[in-house]
């Protein structure tokens, strides 16, 4: 079966970020760009469903400027065996981003599409829940564990009570949480390979998408910094501190 | 211009975190009114027309809504929410999983995760693990938003005397099935709604170290969390991870145990209103952000803490 996997670029998971001073957005200037750490529990994922004979092609998409196609790169490298990056500079929001990838599974007919739960620059966690209602899917969110079952997918997901397991009728998506697997890096000679794969480049207008931002960030601020506060010295001090000073206990 | 509100509940409970969306929903303004959908849900039809400021409680009782399965909750909302202006829900994980299907179906952008209201059409959320903070505008005609509870006073559970109806409506999208699950069963608090949280981090080194944990939480009546590298070790189940990722906390207190105080789990517990840190490592970026600090060993530290803070609550 066909997977597709939908990677995003975003700053890298170590950087904390600055508020540019004007409160337009954050300075994503000379800061370290990578794949969407759930991006790549998703490849790692799609990758393991091909090692096991379950899958039998890996597409890997994106939205976004030119430069990301580096992460496609890295996605290729992984072990996708072609990518689609949808070009544009816009700022794709959700809704959209959703629309696209829409427009990619009605002409890919993928049997599986895998992607992050959330992408770690924006926190929506929206992107899949839309695309599948777009495409009429069911969906499994949050998953830890994903097998593939004939004309089924059993998904067990990450719920805030514990753990419930789901069987959705493919094609599905599925959007990663951590647990799910622990994603590979990229072997040099993989790296190489990856550069001779098919990348194919497309714009929002071949796939019929008109990008209109419903939301409008009217500013981007610091948030409130903490009081610094103070090392005690031991347990004791610690106890009557909370006890008289902070009064939480 | 009105609301609806989608209730949380568990085992038969409204839960609080429904509550908050309550309040959130009085900071837009308009009228409330609250949707219960489930299977035997009467009960928190009740508790939620007794929660302030509700006009009308809607209840779907079903076996299609018995899981919360998003696939068919989603077209519930979709139906029910016809001429609402806002549609809320909790950003916990039924309110994440379904509603930006309900927003993908309307053809409208979610707001996700709002920490504030600014006015019925402008809210604020944060970005970038909460360090940036966003306020955004929406010009979709229906505001489909997620909240994050934390950031909202509950309204008070008593004191509404709202009407109850039930909606003659079962959706099944026969798309998905639930099959199993596997709940925590704890009396302790609600992690999420807890007043006092203790977690505990990788340096706890391994699931039977949380004991400690959970002695200093008999004699807190506290929650217990944890890093994410502790659950990753499997100390502790994926349900009890603090931080961007997973659930976020603003108790009253917060003891972080042998954590290093990643971004990541800053985001979940940044805003808590006392912080204790106990790290044997002085420069741990987790006392940056701590009231008080303690740098010590957790072995030593932790069981001392019991015999102390026996003696005074
Ligand atoms: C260059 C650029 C700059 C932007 N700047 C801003 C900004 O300053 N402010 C702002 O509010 N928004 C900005 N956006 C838009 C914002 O990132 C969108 O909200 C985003 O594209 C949608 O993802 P999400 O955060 O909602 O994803 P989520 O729903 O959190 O992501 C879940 C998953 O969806 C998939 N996915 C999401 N987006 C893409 C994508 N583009 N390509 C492939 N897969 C994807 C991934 O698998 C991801 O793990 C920008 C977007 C781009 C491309
Ligand atoms: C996409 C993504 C999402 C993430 N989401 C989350 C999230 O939601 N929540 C989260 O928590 N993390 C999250 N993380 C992980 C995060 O980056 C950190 O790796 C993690 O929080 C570290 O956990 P820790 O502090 O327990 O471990 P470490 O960083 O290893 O810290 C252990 C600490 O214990 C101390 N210690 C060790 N032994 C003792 C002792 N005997 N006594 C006292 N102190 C001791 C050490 O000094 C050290 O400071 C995420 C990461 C990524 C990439």
């Amino acid at each position: 079966m066909k997977v597709l996997v939908a990677v995003k670029r975003v700053i890298d998971y170590n950087v904390k970020v600055r508020v540019k001073p004007d409160n337009t957005g954050v300075d994503l200037s000379n800061v370290k760009m990578a794949m969407n750490p759930f991006c790549e529990i998703a490849v790692e994922e799609a990758v393991r469903l091909k090692e096991k004979g379950v899958a039998t092609e890996i597409v890997a998409v994106t939205i976004g400027p030119k430069v990301s196609q580096e992460q496609l790169r890295t996605a290729l490298a992984l072990g996708a065996d072609r990518a689609i990056q949808v070009e544009t500079d816009e700022d794709v929001q959700s809704l959209d981003a959703a629309k696209m990838l829409k427009a990619v599974v009605d002409k890919e007919e993928p049997n599986l599409v895998i992607m992050g739960k959330q992408s770690i620059d924006t926190d929506n966690n929206q992107t899949g829940q839309m695309l599948a209602q777009l495409a009429g899917m069911p969906q499994g969110t949050f998953a830890s564990e994903v097998e593939v079952e004939g004309e089924k997918v059993k998904v067990t997901r990450e719920i805030d009570g514990g753990l419930m397991t789901v069987s959705l009728k493919l094609p599905a998506v599925v959007t990663t949480d951590l647990r799910l697997n622990e994603p590979r890096y990229a072997s040099l000679p993989n790296i190489m390979k990856a550069k001779k794969k098919p990348l194919e480049t497309v714009s929002p207008a071949d796939l019929g998408i008109d990008v209109t931002p419903r939301l409008k960030t009217l500013k981007v601020e610091e948030p409130q910094p903490r009081q610094p506060g103070i090392k005690v010295e031991s347990v004791e001090e610690l106890v009557d501190k909370l006890k008289n000073e902070a009064k939480v206990i | 211009m009105s609301t609806l509100v989608i209730a949380d509940h568990n085992k038969g409970e409204l839960t609080g975190s429904t509550l908050s969306v309550i309040a959130a929903a009085k900071a837009i303004g308009g009228d409330i009114d609250v949707l219960v959908a489930g299977k035997d849900i009467g009960g928190v039809a009740e508790q939620a027309a007794k929660a302030d400021g509700v006009n009308k409680v809607l209840t779907a009782d079903n076996d299609a809504y018995g899981h919360d399965l998003a696939e068919n909750l989603s077209l519930l909302i979709a139906e029910v929410g016809k001429g609402y202006s806002h549609l809320l829900a909790s950003a916990g994980t039924v309110g994440k999983d379904t509603m930006p299907r309900v927003a993908a179906m309307l053809d409208v952008a979610q707001v996700s995760d709002i920490i504030g209201v600014q006015s019925e059409d402008t809210f604020v959320r944060p970005i970038y693990a909460g360090n940036a903070i966003a306020t955004v505008q929406s010009s979709d005609s229906v505001k489909v938003i997620t909240v994050r509870t934390t950031s909202f006073d509950p309204v008070a559970a008593e004191g509404g005397s709202a009407s109850v109806e039930s909606v003659d409506s079962a959706h099944d999208a026969g798309l998905s099935e639930f099959v199993s699950e596997e709940l925590a069963e704890s009396d302790r608090p609600d992690l999420a709604a807890a007043d006092v949280v203790i977690s505990g981090g990788r340096g706890m080194q391994n699931g039977e170290n949380f004991k400690m944990l959970e002695s200093v939480a008999d004699v807190l009546g506290a929650a217990i969390g944890a890093s994410r590298a502790a659950v990753d070790a499997g100390f502790v189940p994926n349900d009890m991870q603090v931080g961007q990722t997973g659930k976020i906390v603003a108790p009253n207190l917060y003891i972080a145990v042998g954590i290093s105080g990643a971004i990541q789990h800053l985001a979940g517990m940044g805003d808590s209103k006392v912080i204790v840190a106990i790290n044997k490592d002085e420069d741990a970026p987790i006392f940056q952000v701590a009231d008080y600090g303690l740098v010590a060993d957790l072995f030593e530290a932790v069981p001392q803490l019991e015999e102390e803070l026996k003696k005074v609550v």
